[in-house]
């Protein structure tokens, strides 16, 4: 019976299999590259805290904004069959809001920080809502239905800013990107936390994920049995819009300042890639959230590691590509049905044997 | 005799993992003979179909085609490879590109030179379209073409391609009246020129009126081939499903007696939707079974979305229990205990990656609330039961939906709608494309719920299945109610009557 | 005449291709006319028309190639990132390995080609996302490019900058400049020759090859072009490596009109080029689009850049919001012109009339 449970659990969770597999190799290539490379130290940084520090922490800590953007476009890739391609753009304009606001406030204070915030995701709502509206609505592809903001939402964060690049100092802020005074965990790393916690819930107390993918998978059998799959889809890109709100104000957190141009640039890509690594299927339709937030750390950890190596930062994509590649290459239908062929082959070679040696 | 064979097939047998799928069966067809190949779902018709088109290898057998008067023995490596040999298949989906014209889905993937000339394609397409008498011109683009007409220029596509054997898989089952005898007449003047034809169908009447041979394969063996005078109607039935009709005759319909002074269960006036214009009254009540028939496109099923607010509703009244209520989306009409099985089991029905618990609670969850979901042992239980009543065959829940067979499928959907305990249920085709067993448990199915007071609308192609089923019938002719039939009155002769309108 | 050559010179509706066609060339037109109505100065002069093809012919370029990978029904977003490592590999190889002209263009169309293989390889024969290999394609090049030079470079060989500097001058287009009375020709530069022969190219290819007419039949229904005997494998494959291809010749293009390469070299191309297919009528679901559209696409959007300028928004956000604005409007056109067709059709006026006038005449 238990073998049973473990073998249900087993076959429900196989997408993870390649990114646990990916995340395992480089964890062992690091630590046969340098053994020290995972390890922990208790440091005393700028601002007088004690912090930790380390590789594995900034993995942790580097891949937040992506791991929640890439939670937010799982659901929209399973609910709209495509992807959305303006959360960089998105999350300049939430960001732009963001400091807006707190420029525009006396003092920072805890209230400030909230109802900047709320106002930035009530912004960056609207913006979801209208990339939702076009594809439920209007029946546009995702991509092509978001490629509009992709194109003007820098523009419209430059104009929100006044052409400017303002900056923000606020212990507070300070916090949100970096530490909480006492804590010596990056705030991020908990904001995904909490974040992954959300969604957990939400899945536990409504029908959210049952909606999304039999919108998905058969629309019109989805509204046959009483489901709006043009409110489900709406209601993805919004919800990822709240994520993107939350990634915005991370991203700003970090740097104090806001740069329309190169705030969570490429995101987007990064974002469909941790989907795409999770196991999830970018034509809509069943998916995983834990493969995307796995797929997100998988890039991360890639990233680390290879700056470890030395490797030049504008340098990275190129051997990121290459990990990119060899990834969905094993995880290809071909490829794994192959494989299987493969491995039946063997086993009932095996199998065989062993009818030949009981005569 | 022998001579006119032109594709023999000896000893084919075939097996997939775990099944044996074909077992030492044999396949004769003549030239300039139309040739139903005929077995319930599971019987190894479409596995048969496939080995011939190189979907699948054969393990062993041998299939010999006639070439010039020569047999010679080939073997079948891929579709193209088999359209090359002269064999051409016309699926029930169409398989050609709606978005390119006429003349180019004939002419696509076919001739030398890697340049097209579009003038002679279009001058030959036009020739051929006349030749066999298709309503169509070549540069019209397909996608604007009928269903039937598109079927139509597959086969002519086939045609032109000096195909010796023409395989149509179930080509007539979105067809209507007059397109299948469009297609029937099409199929006559191919037998004349010598062509032959296997064809696949469910429908038992048109083997009847367009074919001179059968053969009946039952779970993979072949149960024989026989001339179609020498066999009638009910033995073919026996012999598909290998038992006497005993099951189909022991099946008696009660005389409906409807409640005084209760008010029907649901009630419609002047009812129009944005597919069905011309409005419509209609009322069921309790444990009543009635059903819309007509031709394919008489507006059956558009009138019964028109109930269920499938489509946009535009206009009229509707009132279940005497109460004046609203109906607009599908929903609505589920919240007041309807419950819709659409048509197309494909498109409207199954969530296909979803696994049959899924599919199966689906609605009841829908009804229950966005934020009140069942826990995982609660939808398991609810699914236990149903797969039990039901006879589901299926390996686990988990299962998707979409690896069970098309009558399974089919009770997975009724399990769904069962599942919310509805006051009425509206069955649209609900035995389309399913084996005759599952059939016959599904009419009885309807029978005994409306015994338990269920209301059901029931529409099935089969004027049969109506007959056997419904106690009032609804005659729909060119998107309007021109009749209605009620008890004694539900007979095939008085149905035909009234959808052709020749009585009066 | 008989009724089959009647039937065949009856006019028949619009295919979705070509009335997204005319709908965006009536655009472009009406949009540039209505540009010299209000602003005249610039835009009444060729030269206008000219330099934005100059200012745009790798875009062009790209655009092709997005093109015939879309009506496919695929997508590839590399073109940018290759179009940036064509560039920098060209001046490398021309500046420090003594290459030539002739050479350097081989490279080009070599890179080109080598993503383009690898792309259709994946994609078509191991059935991987075309988003994800192209993605991957474009994070390479792009990374490649840094590591070919992460100094931004600019090319310095005499042959090259001749080549780069010369232009195709059209005096009886030109304009006389008033204060002096002297007379400026138009000037073409080399690469927008190039763009137009490939415009041509690629518009007989699709048209004409049978190569052309079974990418609009994947693109169509992958399913049904298989089963009509269409080796979809291949043309999904043969697509790729046609992008590729024209990729690597925008690099060169892009080069000639520049000279200098850098790691920012055709930033965003490739959604440039994207939104100039679908601006010209290209559908991304595939099937349904034409070369020249995407031709008429780029030059409206370009058109609206300059519009903007003449106006005087000169905020630089106003050009990139107004692009995203036009492109919102030609999405909600295509999606509401493509549903509503069948519903209701402008062009079936016209043909009815002349079916009667058939009719009565019999």
């Amino acid at each position: 019976m238990k073998s049973n449970k473990f073998k249900r659990w087993f076959s429900e969770n196989t997408q993870l299999l390649i990114p646990v597999i990916a995340i395992l190799a480089l964890v062992i290539f690091n630590l046969i590259r340098d053994p020290g490379f995972f390890s922990i130290t208790l440091t005393v940084n700028n601002d007088g805290n004690q912090v930790l520090t380390g590789n594995l922490i900034s993995i942790l800590n580097g891949a937040s904004e992506l791991a929640i953007l890439a939670m937010g476009m799982t659901l929209v890739t399973a609910a709209a069959g495509g992807q959305d391609i303006s959360v960089g753009a998105a999350a300049a304009i939430a960001g732009s809001v963001f400091v807006k606001i707190l420029k525009g406030a006396a003092s920072i204070t805890p209230w400030t920080l909230i109802f900047a915030f709320l106002a930035c995701c009530a912004v960056a709502m609207i913006f979801g809502a209208f990339n939702g509206t076009l594809v439920s609505v209007f029946n546009i592809q995702p991509m092509i239905a978001t490629l509009i903001l992709y194109t003007c939402g820098r523009s419209i964060a430059y104009w929100i800013n006044g052409g400017a690049t303002p900056t923000v100092t606020s212990p507070l802020l300070k916090a949100l990107g970096g530490y909480i005074p006492g804590v010596p965990v990056p705030t991020p790393i908990f904001i995904v936390i909490i974040v992954a916690i959300l969604f957990a819930l939400v899945f536990r107390f409504t029908t959210l994920s049952t909606y999304i993918q039999a919108v998905g998978i058969n629309q019109k059998a989805a509204r046959l049995n009483g489901i709006n799959p043009i409110g489900m889809k709406l209601l993805s890109f919004v919800i990822l819009a709240v994520c993107v709100a939350i990634a915005g104000c991370i991203s700003v957190g970090r740097l104090g300042l806001i740069n329309h141009e190169t705030l969570l640039l490429d995101i987007e890509m990064d974002a469909i890639l941790a989907v795409a690594i999770g196991g999830n299927a970018l034509g809509g339709g069943k998916f995983k959230l834990s493969g995307s937030i796995l797929g997100a750390y998988t890039i991360q950890a890639l990233t680390i590691t290879l700056y470890a190596m030395k490797v030049p930062s504008v340098s990275v994509k190129a051997y990121k590509a290459i990990v990119i590649i060899v990834l969905v290459v094993i995880g290809s239908p071909v490829v794994k049905s192959a494989a299987s062929r493969l491995w039946a082959k063997i086993k009932g070679h095996g199998s065989l044997q062993k009818e030949v040696a009981k005569v | 005799m022998q001579n006119d064979v032109v594709l023999k097939m000896r000893g084919i047998n075939i097996s997939f993992p775990g099944v044996k799928a074909l077992s030492d069966v044999d396949f004769t067809l003549r030239k300039g003979e139309i040739h139903a190949l005929m077995g319930e779902n599971g019987a190894g018709k479409s596995t048969l179909i496939k080995i011939l088109t190189g979907v699948y290898t054969k393990d062993s057998g041998q299939i010999f085609i006639d070439t010039d008067g020569t047999e010679s023995e080939i073997t079948i490596r891929s579709p193209q490879d088999a359209q090359n040999k002269g064999i051409s298949t016309v699926y029930q989906e169409i398989t050609l590109c709606p978005n390119l014209t006429v003349a180019e889905n004939i002419y696509i993937s076919r001739g030398e030179g890697s340049l097209v000339n579009w003038k002679k394609m279009e001058k030959d397409a036009g020739a051929l379209l006349e030749r066999l008498n298709i309503p169509a011109r070549p540069r019209q683009q397909l996608g604007s073409c009928s269903l039937a007409v598109q079927q139509m220029i597959a086969i002519a596509r086939a045609v032109d391609m000096d195909c010796k054997v023409l395989i149509l898989d179930e080509p007539t089952s979105s067809l209507d009246e007059k397109e299948v005898a469009m297609l029937f007449g099409l199929m006559r003047d191919l037998k004349a020129q010598g062509v032959g034809i296997i064809f696949v169908t469910h429908f038992l009447e048109q083997v009847y009126e367009v074919c001179d041979r059968i053969t009946v394969l039952r779970n993979g063996e072949l149960v024989g081939e026989y001339e179609i005078e020498n066999l009638p109607q009910v033995q073919l039935v026996a012999k598909m499903m290998g038992k006497e009709l005993d099951d189909l005759t022991d099946m008696d319909k009660k005389e409906f007696v409807p409640v005084q002074d209760a008010a029907p269960v649901f009630e419609a006036s002047g009812l129009t939707s944005s597919d069905c214009p011309n409005p419509f009254d209609f009322s069921i009540s309790k444990g009543e079974v009635n059903g819309f028939t007509g031709l394919l496109g008489s507006g059956r099923s558009e009138s019964v979305r028109a109930i269920f607010g499938a489509d946009r509703v535009t206009g009229g009244k509707v009132k279940v229990n005497g109460k004046p209520v609203k109906i607009s989306k599908p929903i609505h009409a589920m919240k007041h205990g309807i419950g819709y099985l659409a048509e197309d089991r494909k498109r409207d029905g199954i969530i296909a990656d979803l696994s049959v618990r899924e599919n199966i609670i689906l609605a009841l969850q829908v009804l229950k609330g966005f934020f009140r979901p069942f826990s995982r042992s609660e939808a398991e239980a609810f699914a236990e039961e149903y797969v039990k009543a039901l006879a589901i065959k299926t390996a686990s829940l988990d299962t998707p939906i979409k690896s069970l067979s098309g009558g399974n499928q089919q009770k997975v959907i009724l399990a769904r709608w069962l599942l919310t305990h509805p006051q009425y249920l509206i069955l649209d085709e609900p035995t389309r494309g399913i084996d005759i067993g599952t059939k016959v448990e599904i009419q009885k199915l309807v029978l005994k719920l409306a015994e338990d007071g269920v209301s059901v609308t029931f529409i099935s192609s089969e004027i049969e299945e109506m007959v056997r089923t419904c106690s009032r019938l609804l005659v729909m002719r060119d998107r309007k109610i021109v009749g209605e039939l009620v008890g004694p009155a539900v007979q095939q002769s008085v149905i035909m009557k009234t959808i052709a309108g020749g009585g009066d | 005449m008989n009724r089959q050559a009647r039937t065949l010179r009856r006019k028949e509706p619009l295919t979705d291709t070509q009335l997204l066609l005319t709908i965006t060339i009536c655009i472009f037109f009406a949009m540039y006319i209505a540009a010299m109505a209000i602003w005249g100065g610039g835009f009444l002069r060729p030269q206008q028309l000219f330099d934005m093809l100059n200012n745009n012919a790798s875009l062009i370029i790209c655009a092709c190639a997005l093109t015939i990978v879309m009506i496919g029904g695929g997508i590839d977003i590399s073109v940018g990132g290759l179009t940036a490592l064509v560039v920098m590999s060209c001046v490398v190889f021309l500046d420090d390995f003594g290459g030539n002209i002739f050479t350097a263009v081989l490279l080009s169309m070599g890179i080109g080609l080598a993503f383009g293989c690898v792309h259709g390889l994946l994609i078509s024969y191991l059935e991987i996302q075309p988003f994800i290999v192209t993605l991957a394609g474009m994070f390479f090049a792009r990374g490649m490019t840094t590591i070919v030079s992460i100094d931004p470079r600019t090319a310095e060989h005499a042959g090259f900058l001749l080549l780069k500097k010369t232009r195709l001058e059209i005096p009886w287009l030109g304009y006389i400049v008033k204060k002096t009375g002297k007379l400026i020709p138009a000037k073409i530069e080399i690469g927008v020759i190039v763009a137009l022969v490939i415009v041509l190219i690629v518009f007989f290819m699709l048209k004409k090859t049978r190569f052309g007419r079974n990418l609009y039949a994947i693109g169509g229904n992958s399913q049904s072009a298989l089963m009509l005997g269409v080796n979809v494998k291949r043309t999904r494959f043969l697509s790729y490596l046609i992008s590729g291809l024209l990729s690597g010749i925008a690099g060169f293009v892009y080069l000639m009109h520049t000279g200098a390469a850098n790691a920012t070299v055709a930033a965003g191309a490739e959604m440039n080029a994207i939104a100039s297919s679908i601006i010209g009528g290209t559908l991304l679901t595939g099937g349904v689009g034409n070369v020249i559209g995407t031709l008429f696409g780029v030059l409206t959007l370009t058109t609206i850049k300059s519009i903007v300028v003449t106006s005087g928004l000169r905020d630089p956000w106003w050009q990139t919001i107004t692009t995203g604005a036009m492109l919102c409007f030609f999405i909600l056109l295509q999606s509401v012109v493509l549903s509503n067709r069948g519903k209701f059709k402008l062009s079936d006026l016209f043909r009815k009339k002349k079916t009667d006038v058939i009719l009565e005449k019999n």
